[in-house]
């Protein structure tokens, strides 16, 4: 039953994946995603990760991607002419992914036992648990995370400011 | 959580391995592929949620919290990145009127 869950999820979200790379607009290209993102919210929660999942879908489906949309809008981007790069360029591109997919599963094949498997209760997913580790072990990088925030903030509206005496 | 005990021995967490390793290759393969610089930058945000999933699938099947946390930072980073990025994309766009990546080629020579 679960697996099923897990094929499915696997499923639409690989070729959501491949939707996202061979779809001609950018506003489609970021639905997909998103499709993409929530499928991997479905992971999180089959992992008993349900904190996880729900950050995830807050965070990618309801501040990144919201995001692109609006640069896509700003942008006005359905209406510029897609270029594509050469024959020969795109198809060397799905060669070379094709290779590393094939390098990236031949050299993790041998590792038969990755994992044990035998947990008993998965707990780690829980809030209680990862409280208690962000605010008491990763206390430090979890307040830095937060200067990061205003830096990247900061540095956003000085770089998207339409800055005039430079022009001039 | 005896039913989720059922549920991790139903996935093997080679699934999660093999399912990471194809999302990585086709977000390499879309970074590869196009030329639009908002479909690149998605890939890349593709390329960053196959870690996470393989993360948070390490650290649930070892029963171990420090993969989650590793997550979040992740997260935390890779939002602060979009909204850098996406301000110098609209830059680009406000200077060079296109989103072609190849029409960034001066560092080239």
């Amino acid at each position: 039953m679960t697996v099923n869950i897990f094929y499915a999820l696997s499923v639409v979200a690989v070729l959501s994946a491949l939707m996202v790379v061979f779809t001609k607009k950018p506003v489609n290209s970021v639905l997909f995603l998103i499709v993409t993102l929530f499928c991997i919210a479905g992971h999180y929660i089959l992992l008993n990760a349900q904190f996880l999942a729900a950050v995830h879908v807050i965070v990618y489906a309801g501040a990144i991607m919201v995001l692109f949309l609006y640069v896509i809008m700003m942008l006005n981007l359905t209406e510029v002419l897609q270029v594509n790069k050469p024959d020969l360029l795109r198809i060397a591109a799905v060669v070379s992914g094709g290779i590393l997919l094939i390098v990236l599963v031949g050299s993790l094949k041998g590792l038969d036992t990755v994992a044990s498997g035998g947990v008993d209760s998965t707990q780690s997913g829980l809030i209680e648990r990862l409280g208690y580790m962000l605010y008491r072990d990763y206390l430090l990088p979890f307040e830095l995370s937060s200067i990061l925030f205003l830096t990247a903030m900061v540095g956003a509206v000085m770089i998207a400011k339409s800055d005039e005496k430079i022009i001039n | 959580m005896d039913n989720l005990a059922q549920t991790m021995q139903g996935i093997p967490l080679e699934y999660y391995l093999w399912l990471s390793v194809i999302l990585f290759s086709i977000g390499v393969m879309g970074v590869l592929l196009r030329r639009n610089i908002i479909i690149v930058f998605m890939c890349i945000e593709l390329m960053l949620n196959s870690v996470n999933l393989l993360l948070a699938a390490f650290g649930a099947y070892r029963d171990d919290t420090n993969g989650q946390v590793f997550v979040f930072f992740v997260m935390a980073v890779s939002a602060a990145e979009v909204a850098v990025g996406l301000a110098i994309l609209v830059m680009i766009y406000r200077n060079t009127k296109s989103v072609d990546i190849d029409e960034l080629s001066k560092l080239k020579w």
